[in-house]
């Protein structure tokens, strides 16, 4: 019987996603994510009995890992790394991807992509935490805010400067600013601002130009993808699930198995 | 792969420090030096030992951080916290320390390490053009006067063609095993070269270095070649020094499926630059064939982009990674420049990582490194 089904696991340092695919007409049949929690095996079981909920029980199929978590999974056929699985799910949602940048839970990086989509180079900011979710989540949190809330209140009005290169020492400087009386979203507009200029100090170190894909959880709040557009100057594409572009990514990879097994 | 000749190589550099110690009972002087630019065939001319020094392990940075600044090179920190445990054998072994001014923070950590050791400072120029000649051919004309003052030896002529004879022959046999990497497959990982080319930098006799050498090279050389799969991406490795202790970036490599077939830095291929066959003046030859040596130092460096084309070319790689030690400022600079030649002249692919001796940026180096690795795939 062929395998009809295939599935990608971005075991990511904060969400660990995951994507079911039909491996023969590529549509999108499900998708979950949950925490990661301290043991990526076990969130990854956890999203995968998410992910067959609609099913009744698990079907065969072939599964593909990606993140920080990937090798840590042993059920998995074949791991690759999120910089291939990013690139391959941009390039899905929108083939004429010439860029791709991606802000997870504890890197970032810009993928600049060949014609037909292949990786040419990439960039990682890996070393600090200042330009990652989980920094604008440790400020989120210090204003009392989930991270939705925190970006949607950059939406306007003045910005605060925050200078800090380091995420412990930018947390200082806010509670600095909060002091002085900095209103919550102006900080929130100063982080956004301070992320989405390193990206593009990132980006600028890589040839090419074209359509660039923004991917991974903050670029589902329309003002983080405003704030990367205008710092890069051009305009910037969001799949319509970004937190699950690496996801999609290791599905597709998983797909390309099963065809493989299947032929 | 288990080599015989590889095996006794490894048992006797196991005693390098054991046999060093017996030459200096013996009356032997021992010169430390911590760069290639100063020109051995000097020491060895003089009758003394010149010898690699320690500086590649983590162990001793916590040590030198409590005198030297963080954020400087790894290297430096190593170096200067091996002299402040007095942990490193051919250190404490060293009649004199010869210290070349390859950066400014070695300049600064050698004034500190004077206070401990005689040290002798060789001030490199920064350019290889025919004032620096001038200049270079004054400072190793100084350097061989402090030996004969130091060792109350006269260095001959007849004695300087001597060590560059021995020179000669170790460059030769270093080079014919570091060569076997021109393979498909290599016979000898990366980190297998990396290790022959660090043990052998600490052995004190060096016509058992050479013959160790060229032992390995006949036997391997000899063998039936394994199957090419074509599977592994061969890779040239550039850039900073490595060592036994920071080799992590090869491990790293070698790990995720690729083979370092080469390894382009000042402790590897660097050191069989052959010295040109001449018969003036022996000083002269020194001073000319140290001086070409491309280290980030010299501005402009043109021969590190024709040695890294060369080496590219004749080791048939399929792609370079430059390593950088985090705070080397000359080396991440000129990565820049490295990059835009190996990808738009070379049309290979590039990476350079930054990073220290330190195991804890382990995991993200292993995504960037795969990463690259499925790049060429």
């Amino acid at each position: 019987m062929p395998l009809r089904f295939a599935i990608g696991i971005d075991a990511g340092s904060a969400q660990t996603k995951a994507v079911l695919l039909d491996s023969i007409s590529l549509a999108l049949l499900a998708k979950a994510s949950l925490p990661t929690g301290w043991n990526p095996k076990a969130s990854a079981e956890a999203v995968l009995a998410k992910l067959w909920q609609g099913f009744g029980e698990a079907q065969a199929c072939s599964i593909v890992a990606t993140g920080y978590g990937r090798v840590a999974i042993p059920f998995a056929d074949k791991n690759i790394t999120e910089i291939s699985c990013h690139a391959k799910g941009a390039v899905h949602c929108f083939p004429t991807a010439r860029l791709v940048i991606d802000i997870g839970g504890q890197d970032s990086k810009v993928i600049s992509l060949a014609e037909g989509g292949a990786v040419r180079d990439f960039l990682m900011n890996d070393k600090c935490a200042a330009g990652t979710g989980r920094f604008v989540e440790s400020v989120a949190r210090l204003l009392g805010l989930h991270i939705a809330e925190f970006c949607a209140l950059a939406s306007g009005g003045e910005a605060c400067a925050i200078t800090s290169m380091c995420a412990v020492f930018a947390e200082t400087e806010i509670i600095g600013l909060l002091a002085q009386g900095a209103k919550p979203g102006a900080i929130a507009q100063g982080v956004l601002a301070s992320i989405a200029r390193r990206m593009q100090g990132l980006a600028a170190r890589l040839p090419g130009t074209g359509d660039c894909v923004f991917s991974g959880g903050l670029a589902q709040s329309p003002v983080c993808a405003e704030r990367l557009a205008q710092e890069l100057g051009c305009p910037v594409l969001v799949p319509e699930y970004p937190q699950f572009t690496g996801a999609l990514g290791a599905a597709l990879e998983a797909a390309r198995l099963a065809k493989e097994k299947n032929a | 792969m288990s080599w015989s000749s590889l095996e006794q190589f490894r048992a006797k550099s196991d005693r390098n420090v054991l046999r060093m110690q017996a030459e200096k009972k013996a009356g032997r002087k021992v010169v430390g030096q911590y760069c290639i630019y100063t020109p051995m065939e000097l020491v060895l001319a003089c009758g003394a030992i010149p010898v690699s020094l320690c500086g590649t392990k983590n162990d001793s940075i916590a040590k030198a951080e409590t005198v030297l600044p963080r954020s400087l090179c790894p290297l430096i920190k190593s170096s200067f916290g091996f002299a402040l445990e007095d942990s490193c054998p051919y250190l404490a072994a060293s009649d004199l320390v010869v210290c070349d001014t390859t950066c400014d923070g070695k300049k600064k950590m050698f004034e500190l390490l004077a206070r401990r050791k005689p040290v002798y400072v060789l001030e490199l120029p920064q350019r290889q053009d025919a004032e620096a000649l001038v200049f270079w051919q004054k400072q190793l004309e100084l350097f061989k006067g402090k030996l004969e003052e130091t060792f109350k030896v006269n260095i001959s002529d007849d004695a300087l063609w001597q060590a560059i004879d021995v020179s000669r022959r170790f460059r030769a046999a270093l080079q014919k095993v570091l060569d076997l990497g021109k393979r498909k497959p290599s016979p000898l990982t990366g980190l297998e070269l990396l290790e022959i080319a660090f043990r052998a930098s600490f052995m004190p006799v060096y016509e058992e270095r050479i013959s160790e050498l060229e032992s390995i090279a006949s036997e391997i050389g000899a063998a039936q070649a394994a199957e090419n799969t074509g599977r592994a991406p061969r890779i040239l490795l550039t850039g900073v020094p490595t060592g036994l202790g920071s080799h992590k970036v090869i491990k790293i490599l070698e790990e995720s499926g690729a083979s370092v077939v080469c390894i382009d830095n000042c402790s590897c291929y660097k050191k069989v630059r052959p010295i040109p066959s001449e018969q003036h003046d022996p000083l002269a030859l020194l001073v000319r064939h140290s001086l070409a040596i491309p280290c980030a130092v010299m501005s402009p460096n043109p021969n590190r982009y024709e040695t890294v084309a060369e080496l590219a070319r004749e080791f048939s790689v399929d792609a370079v990674c430059d390593l950088t030690w985090q705070g080397c400022q000359t080396y991440d600079v000129e990565s820049y420049s490295l990059r835009d030649f190996v990808q738009n002249t070379l049309s290979l692919p590039f990476l350079q990582i930054v990073t220290d001796y330190a195991e804890s940026d382990v995991e993200q180096l292993r995504i960037r490194i795969q990463a690259f690795l499925e790049i060429l795939s």
